[in-house]
């Protein structure tokens, strides 16, 4: 039997989006108020989803224990309370909320305990986004 | 086409535990779930159903028969219950989220007048959900 399971983790980071080669003008009207130059901050959630097979015995298809230590280790440790744009990742990529999403999506590519089918990031309950490496 | 998404809520508790595994064994895969004591969690199940909108009432399913074949299949058997002890079929697995998942899907395959079941939806917690489709 296949199933689907899906964990929401919580972290805050900042961010400002910015392109070095765009004018302080053109900055400004691409980005608005996100281009504000100390940035800002989000509490984000992300939503990974896996697939797999139910274990006829355990019944999980992933123990919860290796997708949150994973999560912890790998994800939330890096990026919580973190400024994105300090980060290694986003040396030449703007961290908008979608590279994010594909930075975070690599990430999980070490995860081998079940397929992650897709990732989901909410910035603000209004705003998110999907990637499942297409 | 169009999908409908009804959501009904109960409040169960369960453990995790395999017969056939030291208590050590138990522990060491299921953490503080294997608490032969038991846990309990508030559930929120989503059932997505799919069918054409008809052309006179603009419904999919009677939403009113909807809640009444959740509550009658599901909620009233699982809700303030203890899923290990007193639903039959987690005599014979484990009331894990995705098992609830199918669980409920086979509870409510096929009862459903005029629509198909396309997902169910078994959140643990707000942090944590299964969904099962009915893929083998």
């Amino acid at each position: 039997m296949k199933a689907y399971l899906g964990r929401r983790y919580r972290f805050s980071a900042s961010h400002r989006l910015h392109v070095d080669g765009f004018s302080d003008e053109r900055n400004r009207e691409v980005f608005g108020k996100c281009n504000n130059p100390f940035g800002h901050g989000h509490n984000y959630w992300l939503e990974v989803v896996l697939s797999g097979t139910v274990d006829p015995t355990t019944g999980m298809l992933c123990n919860l224990v290796e997708i949150d230590e994973f999560a912890h280790q790998r994800l939330i440790a890096k990026f919580d309370h973190q400024n994105l744009n300090t980060l290694p990742e986003f040396d030449a990529l703007v961290p908008s909320t979608e590279n994010l999403a594909i930075v975070i999506w690599e990430i999980l590519k070490g995860f081998t305990a079940a397929k992650v089918e897709k990732i989901r990031i909410e910035e603000t309950p209004n705003n998110s986004f999907e990637y499942s490496g297409e | 086409m169009v999908q409908l998404t009804r959501k009904a809520e109960f409040s169960a508790s369960h453990f995790y535990w395999v017969d056939s595994w030291s208590p050590e064994e138990n522990q060491r895969v299921f953490g503080k779930c294997a608490n032969r004591n038991g846990h309990g969690h508030n559930y929120t199940l989503e059932v997505t159903v799919q069918g054409k909108v008809d052309p006179v009432t603009g419904f999919v399913v009677d939403l009113k028969q909807l809640k009444d074949i959740l509550e009658k299949e599901v909620v009233g058997v699982y809700d303030h219950r203890h899923l290990n002890h007193e639903v039959p079929e987690f005599r014979t697995m484990q009331p894990t989220s995705e098992n609830i998942a199918i669980a409920v899907w086979r509870r409510l395959e096929g009862k459903i007048p005029g629509a198909d079941l396309v997902k169910v939806r078994v959140y643990e917690m707000e942090d944590l959900y299964a969904d099962y489709m009915g893929e083998a």
